[in-house]
């Protein structure tokens, strides 16, 4: 089995433990790793401001880096469904499609591909599971508030084996964070607000962790922590799932 | 040109923060009531499916649909008028009020009217037009537009109510009790109901095998407009049809449990003939529909049933209020049924939004609403739309992504200069750093972490 990992850009910038973590766990799990050294970006800040058509290189490059293997994990729902959605080409569309349908999500190739349900992690901690938007009601990694469905949860059912780690109740427990891409700048004050709707949820019920499976969601929810002081911190699923 | 702009409006509903809170509460509290009204029925997401292919059917059909209305509502004696804007819409209506020398107009709750501005055509030509739904009358006694299509003065606060019924009615200052405020607007309705000679109206639906119009209300104001006045206009978007009446039952479900997490509205009525001595008309507005129908990616944007679900559930329309969205219908739905009209005006509205997609997931007919605000970004740069300062800033990324030595180069320099001269972004120009803090910068990048590894095996 040919395994490649995909590092978003910012975790590869700001969050390498998270990218360290996603490696030395599925090492762990007896697989064998290739990291494509020339990645650079999924294209998705391009995209999601409305120049898909700037993206181009980024597909390009993507499409270079991560030809010819039967698996791509990536420690991120939104990037992992940003190219599920979006990978577009030049050139060979055969390949451009085999990439899209072989890329997953960590926990989701954990569960799914695996079938992994229990690791001996250990986290003796109350942690609050943020729930990416993308992840969630894009690539369905959890059942959505909105629908009349029955419930499940990848990423819950992994955190859940966890041990000494509590996961909390929230008021609402799918609400966007409000990260949003560069939502995050161009509309700030409503994304701070709604990032601090979700810390005080978080934080209200004794949340000593927010774990999620994307660090754009925490990197945002983290600035806000870090600004209001608190002691409640973020940590990314993969360095969870990695601590044994 | 100077036009609204989204940001800007929402940055100023977030100077009064308890506002908000509050705001988003009340919101928040409608959507749950909508979650557990839906999980009363085990065939929800099977009546949503339903009443989406309906919908679908009667886009695909609509010009077939349409006439067998138009025929059919004639039949019943209905004048059935055609308007392609809304100016015509408006100049439709104004003559019909000529017509029978009015000068009093009661008028139920019509987003199409608020759509093309009829309130603002009509004072002008010297019209009396009260609106009779107890928000709208609210919101137009303080003169302002909606800010929400089911819920239109949901940003009042019962004393703020008080205060403006004390200026307006008389009602004596600091009484903001609901029920008394209640009473005391329908007293003052109820003279105008009894004078008003015309009667304007929405439509929920037209049902195309019948000729007949279903108008949903909760407060029985379309009712008692309708049976007092002598002549009843009602007024339409054309893809309000629906095939026939076994299909009402599906939308009629959906659409309260959608909008308030009611099974149903108070009064669903029906309007199939004018009683004898009265006039019925019905406008059939376009105002870019035909447009819209023809693109495959924004077409179904015409099967909204106005229920405002998308509203209650996003966290953006929550917490930016619905005027933000400077459009008559506010909100995810308005977002992608603003640029349709004028893309240039509402350029910034699909971008109000994080694209969580629980739009998408609320709405009774299955919008795909997330999905078109992605694709109205793109339209929206296309056309050259964009602020210049973000088309530089893209290109820039572009440049810095597209290529990897260009991607590793430029990361270590941005965290060397994030670590050692971290006032070049802790500053008031950094929208990121006012009300957050940037992240730590690390030691080193994994791509570094990772070569490192690898030479030292």
């Amino acid at each position: 089995m040919k395994i490649a990992l995909f590092v978003p850009c910012y975790v590869d910038q700001f969050y390498p433990q998270v990218a360290i973590a996603t490696l030395q766990l599925l090492e762990k799990v007896g697989l064998d790793v290739s990291f494509p050294e020339n990645q650079t970006c999924c294209g998705q800040p391009m995209a999601n401001s409305g120049f898909e058509h700037l993206a181009k290189g980024c597909n390009d490059n993507f499409i270079d880096n991560f030809s010819g293997y039967d698996y791509v994990v990536c420690p991120s729902g939104s990037c992992t469904l940003h190219i599920k959605d979006h990978l577009q080409t030049s050139g060979d569309d055969a390949e451009t499609k085999k990439i899209r349908n072989s890329l997953y999500e960590l926990t989701e190739f954990l569960v799914d591909v695996l079938n992994i349900t229990k690791l001996s992690a250990q986290f003796h901690h109350k942690v609050g599971l943020h729930q990416s938007c993308h992840g969630q009601r894009g690539l369905k990694i959890s059942q959505m508030s909105e629908l009349v469905a029955a419930p499940f949860s990848k990423t819950e059912r992994l955190l859940s084996s966890v041990n000494g780690l509590e996961l909390v109740t929230l008021s609402r427990k799918d609400e966007c964070c409000g990260f949003g891409g560069t939502f995050c700048v161009a509309e700030e004050a409503v994304s701070v607000k709604m990032g601090k709707d979700r810390v005080h949820d978080h934080v209200h019920h004794g949340a000593e962790y927010i774990t999620g499976n994307d660090m754009s969601c925490l990197m945002h929810l983290e600035g806000i922590l870090r600004r209001e002081k608190s002691t409640t911190k973020v940590v990314h699923i993969a360095e969870i799932l990695n601590s044994f | 040109m100077h036009t609204k702009d989204h940001a800007a409006l929402a940055d100023k509903f977030n100077h009064d923060e308890d506002r908000v809170d509050w705001h988003d509460k009340t919101l928040w509290f409608i959507r749950e009531k909508r979650d557990k009204a839906a999980w009363q029925l085990p065939e929800w997401e099977q009546l949503r499916e339903l009443a989406s292919q309906i919908k679908n059917n009667v886009l695909d059909n609509l010009h077939a649909y349409l006439l067998l209305f138009e025929k059919n509502a004639q039949q019943n004696g209905i004048t059935v008028h055609w308007a392609a804007d809304a100016e015509e819409h408006n100049r439709i209506v104004y003559s019909i009020i000529q017509k029978h020398n009015a000068t009093k107009i009661v008028k139920s709750k019509s987003m199409l009217t608020e759509e093309c501005h009829l309130n603002e055509y009509l004072l002008k030509r010297g019209i009396d037009v009260v609106d009779t739904d107890l928000g709208e009358r609210i919101v137009q006694l303080a003169d302002e537009p909606p800010s929400h299509i089911v819920l239109p003065c949901i940003h009042w606060k019962k004393e703020e109510i008080g205060e403006l019924f004390h200026q307006h009615l008389g009602t004596p200052k600091g009484n903001s009790d609901p029920q008394f405020l209640t009473a005391a607007a329908r007293e003052h309705l109820r003279e105008k109901f009894l004078t008003g000679k015309i009667a304007i109206t929405g439509v929920n639906f037209a049902v195309a095998e019948t000729g007949e119009i279903v108008v949903c209300t909760n407060e029985g104001n379309a009712d008692l407009g309708v049976q007092l006045a002598d002549v009843h206009v009602a007024c339409m978007g054309i893809e309000k049809i629906i095939p026939s009446r076994k299909h009402l039952g599906i939308f009629l479900r959906l659409l309260t449990r959608s909008a308030t997490g009611q099974p149903i509205t108070t009064y669903s009525s029906h309007f199939r003939r004018p009683r004898p001595g009265q006039a019925m008309h019905i406008v059939l507005v376009d105002n870019g529909r035909s447009e819209r129908l023809k693109s495959d990616d924004f077409r179904s944007a015409l099967k909204c049933i106005r229920c405002g679900a998308c509203m209650n559930t996003c966290p953006v329309y929550r917490r930016s209020g619905g005027h933000s969205y400077h459009y008559a219908i506010a909100g995810p739905i308005g977002s992608i049924l603003a640029p349709g009209l004028d893309m240039k005006k509402y350029a910034d509205l699909p971008f109000a939004s994080t694209l969580c997609g629980s739009c998408t997931n609320v709405c009774p007919v299955k919008i795909d609403i997330h999905d078109q605000l992605y694709k109205w970004r793109q339209e929206i740069v296309k056309q050259g739309y964009a602020p210049a300062s973000k088309k530089i800033g893209m290109r820039v990324m572009t440049v810095v992504l597209s290529n990897s030595f260009v991607y590793k180069t430029a990361g270590s320099i941005g965290r060397w200069l994030l670590k050692y001269m971290p006032a070049l972004v802790n500053n008031k120009f950094n929208p990121w750093y006012k009300q957050r803090e940037m992240p730590a910068v690390p030691e080193e990048s994994f791509h570094a972490w990772y070569r490192k590894r690898k030479k030292n095996g």
